[in-house]
């Protein structure tokens, strides 16, 4: 679904991936891991095509993004990025319902086939509580769920999420990463999501893509870990990663 | 069933808001000094008058202040919705963009500068207030439209927009201090804002441009519904930012340019109308604000034109700005503290 050719990536003159390849295929989910300032916000706008590349090309489901208009590259991935979209007297629902927009016509007028979508994509990320609450008036991790209707009602074949835990607790983290999970296996999409959760990664998503500057490492959960890189890159004085309990320690 | 219920809920505000402007509008054309009859301003309505002096009086004084009334307040209110929206901010209006200050520099050039350095040019007074006003917004479009094709961040276009704006200002303020006492009058009137300075043949010119920058309005409300999520949530919805931006800030200028340019710069309208709409139809789905915005516009400038009417009937004239000042500045503070309150 997503192609990385022999990318390059970089953040104003900082090269962060350089010659990276991968293929993120759809049925499956692809933890996006690497430290702070690593690139992962930037790899997953770049697929999105909201940044530049240095070299290389992407291909989404084929095609080279440069071909792609938006309103095309909008029916093929969605993104759902950190920002906290709060807006005035805006239900859920409405703004479930903006993931309609490639598909409406220039008023953005929903039809009845619309309404089903979104209140399947509701269901699905399970967030029918919500659906009449004001959007400025849910708490983060609401909020967050919200989103993913937002992108499943945008009906994708792909969709890219950065660093989705990172405002939820910890049985909320488990349980959004297991709903993109299902999606990826129950629904068939391409789940690509960045984050700093080593353990959810590990245990719950089918492969790793892991940002070693200046490389991007791309494999299986297992053979990842069997690597060793985890070790490697996440290591410092403090603390250690336990390959056979797939976890940290303090050193 | 919520739902549907909204919807009805809605659809009556709408109602209830047309009759509003309709009532409001026949009010205004009764209120004057000269008494006319209830049943000669109906039946003018479709032309049906049957006095001529009542006639002159309508079609040429009270109908044109009337229509100009409405489409002012529409054009302010949909222009301070569409700067609210792009901008992702509550305290913005129609006047973000600096359209005011370009507006004032083009008078304030006209009505101070010229007379100070005795150019002698007939025709500029051809062009008279409003064509300079036109041209000084215009060319301020024009500066934000070329910085905002360099410039990605929206938060920089309001900087830079507001930064053109005060020092267009302080310009404004120099060439104030210099004018002569008479030149500086017809300044300040200009800037007090009036509903009855446009005549019949000036309407010709700018119901049309009001009307295509509703139009224009309109046309945004799905690009609006996008932008409301972000700018990059909106492109990756599929949204050609650079392109709905144009058209937002085209709108913008036709708008709050040419109601700036006939009535003087009128405050407050297109900053409070948006949030009561907001406020009334609870939503923040474009297709029902925007309509819902312009409707709230008209009947406030209808509202404020009453007012002057019934108070200039004691012989006390106030400019349209100070009551337009007057009913906007508690909606706006209402509006802040409820949002402060319920979060």
């Amino acid at each position: 679904m997503i192609k990385l050719n022999d990318i390059t990536l970089a953040f104003g003159q900082r090269k962060l991936i350089e010659h990276a390849s991968a293929h993120f295929v759809c049925g499956q989910m692809t933890a996006l891991l690497g430290r702070n300032g690593a690139g992962k916000s930037t790899l997953l706008k770049a697929i999105a095509s909201l940044g530049a590349l240095q070299g290389g090309a992407i291909e989404i489901g084929g095609r080279d993004l440069r071909d792609l208009s938006n309103a095309e590259l909008a029916r093929m991935i969605a993104f759902v990025n950190t920002e906290r979209v709060s807006v005035e007297a805006m239900t859920a629902y409405d703004l479930v319902a903006v993931g309609r927009s490639p598909y409406t016509g220039w008023s953005g007028k929903l039809r009845s086939s619309d309404h089903e979508v979104i209140e399947r994509s509701i269901r699905i990320a399970g967030v029918e509580h919500l659906a009449d609450r004001y959007v400025d008036t849910l708490s983060d991790g609401e909020c967050q769920r919200v989103m993913i209707a937002r992108a499943l009602a945008q009906d994708t074949p792909a969709i890219l999420l950065d660093e989705p835990t990172s405002y939820l607790d910890m049985p909320n983290r488990y349980e959004l990463c297991t709903l993109l999970g299902r999606l990826a296996h129950d629904e068939g999409k391409c789940v690509l999501f960045s984050t700093h959760e080593l353990d959810i990664a590990l245990t719950l998503s089918d492969n790793i893509a892991l940002v070693d500057t200046p490389q991007l490492l791309y494999m299986p959960t297992d053979e990842m870990i069997a690597s060793g890189s985890i070790e490697r890159l996440f290591d410092s004085p403090y603390i250690r990663f336990d390959a056979s309990t797939r976890s940290i320690h303090l050193k | 069933m919520k739902r549907s219920q909204q919807h009805i809920l809605r659809t009556m505000l709408f109602v209830l808001l047309s009759i509003a402007i309709v009532v409001l509008a026949i009010a205004d054309m009764l209120i004057g000094s000269v008494a006319i009859p209830v049943r000669e301003v109906v039946s003018s309505l479709w032309g049906g008058v049957t006095q001529a002096d009542y006639a002159h009086i309508i079609y040429d004084m009270r109908m044109p202040k009337v229509l100009v009334a409405i489409f002012a307040g529409m054009a302010l209110s949909a222009s301070g919705l569409l700067m609210q929206t792009l901008f992702r901010n509550p305290l913005a209006g129609p006047y973000v963009l600096g359209i005011n200050s370009g507006a004032s520099f083009g008078v304030a050039l006209f009505t101070l500068a010229v007379p100070m350095m005795a150019i002698n040019a007939p025709w500029l007074y051809d062009i008279g207030v409003t064509g300079v006003a036109l041209i000084g917004s215009a060319a301020i479009l024009l500066m934000v439209m070329a910085l905002s094709r360099r410039i990605k961040s929206i938060s920089v276009i309001l900087i830079l927009g507001m930064m053109l704006g005060s020092a267009i200002s302080a310009v404004v303020g120099i060439l104030q201090y210099m004018g002569t006492e008479e030149s500086l009058k017809a300044f300040i009137v200009w800037t007090m804002g009036s509903l009855s300075n446009v005549t019949t043949a000036q309407l010709y010119i700018f119901v049309p441009t009001v009307v295509v920058g509703l139009v224009l309005s309109l046309v945004a409300v799905k690009s609006l519904n996008m932008l409301l999520m972000g700018e990059s949530n909106a492109r990756t919805l599929g949204l050609n930012v650079r392109l709905s931006r144009t058209i937002i800030f085209l709108a913008t200028t036709l708008l709050a340019g040419t109601v700036t340019a006939y009535c003087g710069p009128i405050g407050f309208v297109g900053l409070a109308m948006p949030h009561l709409a907001r406020m009334t139809f609870r939503t923040s789905d474009h297709r029902t604000l925007m309509p819902a915005a312009m409707l709230w516009g008209g009947v406030a400038m209808l509202l404020c034109c009453l007012l002057s009417d019934v108070i200039a009937r004691y012989s006390v004239i106030l400019p349209v700005n100070t009551l337009t000042a007057l009913l906007g500045v508690p909606i706006i503070i209402f509006v802040v503290l409820r949002n402060r309150n319920r979060q």
